[in-house]
């Protein structure tokens, strides 16, 4: 009974922490697949978490919290948009930009706010959930959100490869010029794409300051941001790919806790840096097959779309 | 032609349509009746794409007026374009790599159909017309032929009344080509009318029963091709008398200075073809032809050749008496190697570099262009206006941008650069592709006179006609391999269109299912 409920200790802790990388990496994966690269995610992240967290303790309604989070993600997003789509500045060096951006912005805004107390998503479903059994209780951890992002891989499997949105989508991160000669509108795509990344890191921002840690602290995404860029490609922009890697750097995140649950001594430190230690050893793996890579990525990928006609 | 008692299926009245400062189309009038195969004639830079573009609504005309079975319309997108009944065969296929056959076909449809019942419709018509494609399959699996017969499907599924095909034999075996003309007959004989632009004057002849001609982006004459001679309408087409090339007598036959044996080399990329076993000997005073589609190991092959990938032995291959295999393209260029690539711009120039900045890029080594690590501008400036003056470059001079020279000027300009290095061995990829024809035969003639200089000349390339004109022997690579170089005396256009189609069974396959559909 004991190795059960740590089990599911484990199951309903790795869920949690990837429900960040499930929901952000899924907004990039698309955001990808139209042919756009945007590093931002971090910084719309930062925004998501500082704006929902705003917004539900001043609304007392965390639903209004997700939703303004996703729509200042979007919004900056829509920024990078503007800036890379219509006016054709590099991808890379605006998404680093948006990044540091979103950093020192959230900052900014959230100076006030630090240490703001407020009733997490779980607490405000089940009030009495520090009183409850401790299977019952992991099983009320598992919040709405972290559903939703259960069930993302396989709506975005869904919308690619089976709708024909999802192939349009497709076909333009594959090849503007084409897509543009056949007659779709290559910037609308992107740009519902890109906001679409936006809303998703916002969302997975405001899962960090409304259910993952119900707080605001400055910088509190603490790299996620970047770790979802890099399962985008260690998933080489496949959904079922994205999910798995979500999963296993999740597990990897609360594996410091674990370990320290179990009494191994190694330094917490040390445990610490795991996720991303295990980013750079994947994507050194990933990047040996040169081949695999080129087949799956989108051709278009970061190049900027001049319509010549 | 306007005067027509039924209304024509489309007629353009007085297009004009000008970019920046450049005029692209002038006043351009003409019309296609019902199932008419319509040719439109022209140089490269005659403004034929344009005007296809404004048909197919993806450019937008100044002036003039589009009729469709007489009524006026403003043709605003592709969608409105396909919407109306004009399908159009890109020059550059519009098909998506990474999809499947369906796939690509099902974004060009715009219509909202699942793919399985897309699917049933593609194969009813593949039967009917002879089109063999496979609905599943991924577009980079397929040869060039069977991509042109996926967008030829993809535009018959609309029903198209009116069929734009843009250059669509510059890419095929000479029995593809056949194949494709009889779909296109029959598609005519069904009442669909066909807009067929290419400046290959024997196709027209043997396809067209109307053609319309352009010189800088006007319309300069209309004939009948099937009356009209070829000489009449080349005249037409670049508005002055046919130069002819000379081939200078054979020399006695040279010692080898590029031999390449037993050469196999795997791709580098995942769409790229593996080079197996290439072996062949090029003699000094000669031209070797290597024939074949793109795709099937030219690019490989040129780049392994000129040392941009190094060869696994450096026995592979041997420039004059020295084993180079494992030598880099400077090291190469010193052994007397010179090397004109397909792409000019971005392999064969600088698109920002001055023309005579440009020279000195592959001929430093030459002519004391360099001293002591110090560039001579008066030299090069000397060399470049040399090459300029010789091949009758047109460019603003010696200062002028890589990307100011229209593509034959920047060819023309390549080439003496290189054959101004007295080159022992010079390898030429494609060296007329998209050149107008004058230029086309300058270049030709320079790569004659070097071979009659002494030097071994290697030119790989799609014109056959060009092959057998200039070559010595002709071999044909496909799917990565070479097969034995023949005397041109001793062998025939068919012959050598046989070997383009011959080592992958599936596109011969299919065509003789084309060749047969009636």
């Amino acid at each position: 009974m004991h190795e059960l409920e740590f089990l599911l200790a484990i199951l309903v802790a790795t869920l949690r922490a990837a429900t960040p990388l499930m929901l952000s990496g899924f907004g990039e994966l698309i955001t990808e697949r139209s042919g756009v690269l945007n590093l931002g995610v971090e910084g719309m992240m930062l925004v998501g978490a500082v704006f929902g967290f705003i917004g539900a303790v001043s609304t007392g309604s965390l639903l209004a919290g997700f939703i303004l989070a996703m729509l200042a993600g979007a919004a900056l997003a829509l920024v990078f948009g503007v800036l890379t789509l219509s006016l054709m500045a590099n991808q890379v060096a605006t998404g680093l930009a948006l990044t540091i951006f979103g950093t020192g912005f959230s900052a900014l805004v959230g100076v006030s706010w630090v240490g703001t107390p407020i009733a997490g998503l779980a607490t405000a479903i089940w009030p009495h959930l520090s009183s409850a059994p401790p299977v019952l209780q992991q099983l009320m951890l598992l919040d709405p959100v972290v559903w939703v992002a259960v069930l993302v891989p396989f709506a975005a499997h869904r919308f690619i490869y089976r709708s024909r949105a999802g192939l349009v989508l497709r076909a333009v991160g594959e090849s503007h010029d084409v897509a543009h000669a056949l007659g779709y509108s290559v910037l609308r795509i992107r740009y519902l794409a890109v906001m679409f990344g936006g809303a998703m890191s916002g969302l997975a921002g405001a899962y960090l300051s409304l259910c993952y840690t119900p707080t605001w602290t400055e910088n509190m995404v603490a790299g996620r941001g970047w770790i979802a860029l890099a399962l985008v490609v260690f998933a080489t922009w496949k959904p079922a790919w994205l999910a798995l890697g979500a999963l296993l750097f999740g597990f990897v995140t609360i594996a410091q806790f674990q370990a320290e649950g179990l009494g191994i001594d190694i330094s917490p430190n040390l445990l610490a840096m795991l996720p991303y230690l295990a980013t750079v050893v994947v994507l050194v793996l990933i990047s040996r097959d040169a081949t695999r890579l080129k087949l799956n990525a989108p051709a278009a990928l970061g190049r900027p779309f001049h319509a010549t006609a | 032609m306007d005067a027509r008692v039924a209304p024509a299926r489309l007629r353009l009245a007085n297009i004009s349509k000008a970019y920046a400062a450049v005029v692209a189309n002038r006043d351009i009038s003409l019309g296609i009746g019902p199932g008419e195969i319509h040719a439109l004639l022209g140089e490269n830079g005659a403004g034929k794409s344009t005007l296809v573009k404004i048909i197919y609504g993806v450019v937008h005309p100044d002036e003039g007026g589009i009729f469709w079975e007489g009524d006026a319309v403003a043709i605003a997108d592709p969608n409105a374009a396909r919407a109306l009944g004009i399908g159009m065969v890109f020059q550059h296929f519009s098909l998506f790599e990474s999809l499947t056959v369906a796939e690509n076909i099902a974004l060009g449809l715009g219509a909202q159909e699942s793919i399985a019942a897309l699917t049933l419709r593609i194969g009813e018509i593949s039967r009917r017309y002879g089109l063999a494609v496979e609905p599943t399959r991924h577009v980079h699996h397929l040869s060039v032929g069977e991509r042109q017969r996926v967008e030829i499907v993809r535009c018959l599924l609309q029903s198209p009344r009116l069929l734009i095909m843009d250059e669509p034999t510059s890419v095929l075996t000479p029995q593809e080509a056949q194949g494709l003309f009889d779909v296109l007959r029959r598609l005519a004989s069904e009442g669909c009318s066909i807009l067929y632009i290419s400046h290959k004057l024997e196709e027209i002849k043997a396809l067209c029963e109307h053609a319309t001609v352009l010189r800088g982006g006007r319309v300069v004459g209309e004939c009948d091709p099937r009356i009209a001679s070829e000489q009449q309408m080349a005249e037409m087409m670049i508005g002055g008398a046919l130069p002819v090339a000379h081939r200078p007598a054979p020399a006695a036959e040279g010692k080898p200075c590029l031999i390449v044996d037993r050469l196999s080399l795997p791709a580098d990329e995942p769409f790229g073809t593996h080079l197996r076993d290439i072996a062949f000997t090029l003699r000094a005073g000669e031209i070797l032809g290597i024939a074949g589609v793109a795709g099937n190991g030219q690019k490989e092959l040129l780049h392994v050749l000129a040392g941009e990938r190094l060869a696994p032995s450096a026995a592979a291959i041997r420039v004059i008496d020295t084993a180079a295999g494992r030598l880099g393209p400077t090291a190469r260029r010193r052994l007397g190697l010179a090397f004109i690539p397909e792409e000019r711009l971005g392999r064969g120039a600088v698109a920002e570099f001055a023309l005579a900045e440009n020279a000195l890029l592959t001929a430093w080594q030459h002519g004391g262009l360099v001293r002591g690590g110090l560039i001579r501008f008066a030299a090069v400036q000397r060399y470049a206006a040399d090459i300029i003056a010789r091949f009758r470059v047109v460019a603003a001079g010696t200062e002028a941008r890589g990307d100011s020279l229209s593509g034959g000027n920047m060819q023309k300009f390549i080439v003496g650069r290189e054959v101004g290095t007295s080159p022992r061995v010079l390898l030429a990829a494609h060296p007329t592709w998209g050149v107008d024809i004058g230029a086309a035969l300058a270049i030709r003639q320079a790569l004659m006179d070097l071979a009659a200089g002494g030097a071994g000349v290697l030119v790989v390339s799609e014109d056959l006609a060009e092959l057998f004109e200039i070559s010595d022997r002709i071999a044909v690579l496909s799917g990565g391999r070479l097969s034995p170089p023949r005397r041109t005396h001793d062998t025939t256009v068919e012959e050598v269109g046989l070997l383009m189609g011959g080592h992958t069974a599936g596109p011969a396959a299919a065509m003789a299912g084309v060749a047969h559909a009636h």
